[in-house]
């Protein structure tokens, strides 16, 4: 399946990326997985989306959790928490 | 009434106004503005620059006003908030809530703002002397929205 991935903040500055479509391999079905497969690019993308560090993610232009399932065409949003206000 | 997101500045007497207008019900008003800071941290900071998730941002923003009316009784919610760079004595945010009464107004206005803070894909970044930074989420902040979850169970 393909899906759009979006990056904001911290993360969109340290991959030198706010987006990109990607083709994922059958295994990845959730965040969580999705997560694991980023971070083997290795680099920035293993340092930053760390368990260590707080990374949140949307799916659809909703809060989504780790086991929140992903979909062909979803708009999946990775970045840091949130300091609005 | 209803959520902007603006790289403009906006007149606060102006939106209260407008917010107002008409409706003989409103007994109560209540507005908090939120405001650019020129020290955070023990640092200097010159400018700030604000992002956000454009699409999700106005959901998120509407959720919280719709929310917000389901809580309280309240006739009108309004959330501008300003995005793109901004300098110290600049404004950020304005929320403003209508009521019959006071209490309603108050509360309903804390609690739109404490959600904000956690929950709107808004990211600030500082610049300073010692170069940019991402501004930290707070503690504080989320305590402060967890607080409204607590409201709610007792209410339950």
């Amino acid at each position: 399946m393909t899906v759009t991935v979006l990056y904001f903040a911290r993360l969109r500055e340290a991959f030198g990326l706010s987006t990109e479509q990607i083709e994922l391999p059958q295994a990845i079905h959730d965040i969580s997985s999705l997560t694991r497969w980023l971070r083997e690019r290795g680099g920035v993308w293993d340092a930053e989306l760390a368990e260590t560090r707080t990374v949140r993610a949307a799916v659809n232009q909703v809060m989504a959790a780790g086991d929140t399932v992903i979909k062909n065409g979803d708009e999946i949003a990775f970045f840091p928490p949130v300091t609005g206000g | 009434m209803g959520v902007r997101v603006q790289s403009e500045d906006f007149d606060v007497g102006a939106e209260m106004a407008a917010l107002r207008r008409g409706n003989p019900n409103i007994g109560a008003i209540a507005s908090f503005v939120g405001l650019v800071r020129d020290m955070n941290e023990g640092a200097d900071v010159s400018t700030m620059s604000l992002e956000h998730y454009p699409g999700m941002t106005e959901k998120a923003l509407e959720e919280i006003v719709e929310e917000a009316k389901r809580r309280w009784n309240v006739y009108e919610v309004l959330v501008i908030h300003r995005v793109g760079e901004l300098r110290p004595l600049d404004q950020i945010v304005l929320v403003a809530t209508t009521s019959a009464h006071r209490g309603e107004a108050f509360a309903s206005c804390e609690f739109v703002m404490d959600y904000l803070k956690t929950k709107a894909p808004f990211w600030k970044r500082e610049e300073t002397p010692q170069g940019a930074r991402w501004v930290d989420a707070r503690e504080s902040d989320d305590h402060a929205a967890e607080r409204w979850q607590e409201v709610e169970q007792h209410g339950e």
